[in-house]
């Protein structure tokens, strides 16, 4: 029921395929609002992050998760790379050596995750941004810190969609979609969809 | 060797152009730019982390370095350069306006100031015109200018054909920056200190403008003498 390695590697995998069919999309949500930048950008860092677990199998889950936060750094390009790349970094960081991962970990990897998004992107809740689904996922995993792994990992995707979709009606008050004013509300913030994409793919074949 | 300047930007094109623009007042300072990202499909749009870490890197000639950004990933992608190379290296990411804060950093740069002060000339930078031409980030110790005695004084009438446009403005600054003495000009109803080249120009000294110089400090008069001998040779136009 705990997170293993090898779940890591294969949520990572899930998440380049999931980013790999939402590519368009999210490029399209991010010409209404931004520089249509983030879907190849990301679809691009989670390519890369497969060649390099398909070229040297990580360890630990945080050294799985390490290699996923150093490859987005270096291969995204657009503000999704150190924003991603310090959220996984940070929760590489939490995880340390540790072989698997409870939940209650995992909720704590998730809470250091969004911690590290603030920190970097200095973003808060209502700003459309990837916050706003990630604030309400970590949340909800802190509050099923006594389900398996999966179910925490579903209660959070859930909570990460009703996120994103609130982001709708916001206006921007960070990044680029921010140089739009009053323009940038009735659109699905980008960052937030991502956010959603990738939590709904770390949920996706964990028991 | 002065503190090296590395310039992150989504653009290629507008990295190496304003490392030009600021290169061109600061001759000796290590301007690197760092912009644009390059992948399978070419160079494009974007801010490209290990581009950034090694700019750093080259920029740096033991004084540390000062990082300026254009837009919100690139500030991103600064910070995290600078945070991982985890003091191996001084470098600082400066909050400041890519273009005006990138030739007063390397203006200041040039005439030797250390990190923390062309740093703090970069954020000047910030503050519009009416502290870039008011008050100077410089704390000088107050004794020293009270030992030194009184406030000299000059007027000069600008002959060269830009006046104190860009060029002559960084000579002004960079003569007065490596002095001990507190330069202020006046020209009309403007002030500017007499280190900060973005004041300078704000004062919109023209051909036939009089300026008047007022220094004080230990070199007051040898500043006077200096700026008077750029003022006769035209600022070497």
């Amino acid at each position: 029921m705990a997170c293993t390695t090898e779940d890591v590697v294969a949520a990572l995998r899930r998440c380049a395929e999931v980013i790999s069919e939402h590519r368009d999309e999210l490029v399209e949500l991010d010409r209404e609002i931004g520089d249509a930048d983030h879907g190849e950008n990301l679809n691009r860092g989670f390519a890369a992050v497969v060649s390099a677990v398909d070229s040297t199998m990580p360890e630990t889950p945080g050294a799985a998760l390490k290699l996923a936060a150093t490859t987005l750094i270096s291969k995204v390009g657009g503000a999704a790379g150190p924003l991603y790349g310090t959220a996984f970094l940070r929760a590489a960081t939490t995880v340390g050596d540790a072989a698997e991962l409870d939940a209650p970990m995992v909720a704590k990897v998730l809470r250091a995750a969004m911690d590290g998004v603030v920190a970097r992107g200095k973003a808060e809740q209502g700003d459309k941004t990837m916050v706003d689904a990630l604030h309400p996922a970590v949340l909800a995993a802190e509050s099923a810190t006594e389900v398996p792994v999966g179910e925490l990992l579903k209660a959070a995707a859930t909570a990460a969609s009703e996120g994103a979709a609130a982001t709708v009606p916001l206006v921007a008050r960070k990044g680029r979609a921010s140089y739009l004013g009053e323009r940038s509300a009735g659109h699905l913030d980008p960052g937030a969809r991502s956010t959603e994409l990738l939590l709904g793919a770390f949920a996706g074949g964990q028991r | 060797m002065t503190v090296g300047i590395v310039l992150v930007s989504h653009s290629a094109a507008l990295a190496e152009g304003l490392a030009e623009l600021a290169g061109q007042m600061a001759p000796d300072v290590r301007i690197v730019p760092a912009g644009g990202l390059v992948d399978e499909q070419g160079a494009g749009l974007g801010t490209d982390y290990d581009a950034v870490c090694a700019a750093v890197a080259r920029a740096d000639s033991g004084e540390g370095v000062l990082l300026l950004y254009d837009l919100g990933s690139a500030r991103m992608t600064a910070e995290l350069a600078v945070e991982s190379l985890a003091g191996a290296q001084r470098a600082f990411v400066a909050d400041a306006p890519f273009v005006e804060g990138a030739v007063a950093a390397a203006v200041a740069a040039q005439s030797g100031a250390e990190l923390a002060r062309v740093a703090t000339a970069a954020a000047a930078a910030n503050a519009g015109e009416e502290s870039a031409a008011g008050e100077e980030p410089a704390e000088r110790e107050p004794g020293a200018e009270r030992a030194s005695g009184a406030v000299r004084r000059a007027e000069f009438v600008l002959t060269n054909e830009v006046g104190l446009h860009a060029r002559p403005a960084a000579l002004f600054a960079r003569t007065v920056a490596g002095l001990a003495a507190e330069v202020e000009v006046v020209c009309g109803d403007q002030r500017a200190a007499g280190d900060s080249v973005l004041a300078l120009m704000a004062l919109g000294a023209v051909k036939g403008s009089r300026i008047e110089v007022s220094a004080s400090g230990a070199d007051a008069a040898e500043a006077l003498r200096r700026i008077g001998d750029l003022v006769d040779r035209d600022f070497a136009e």
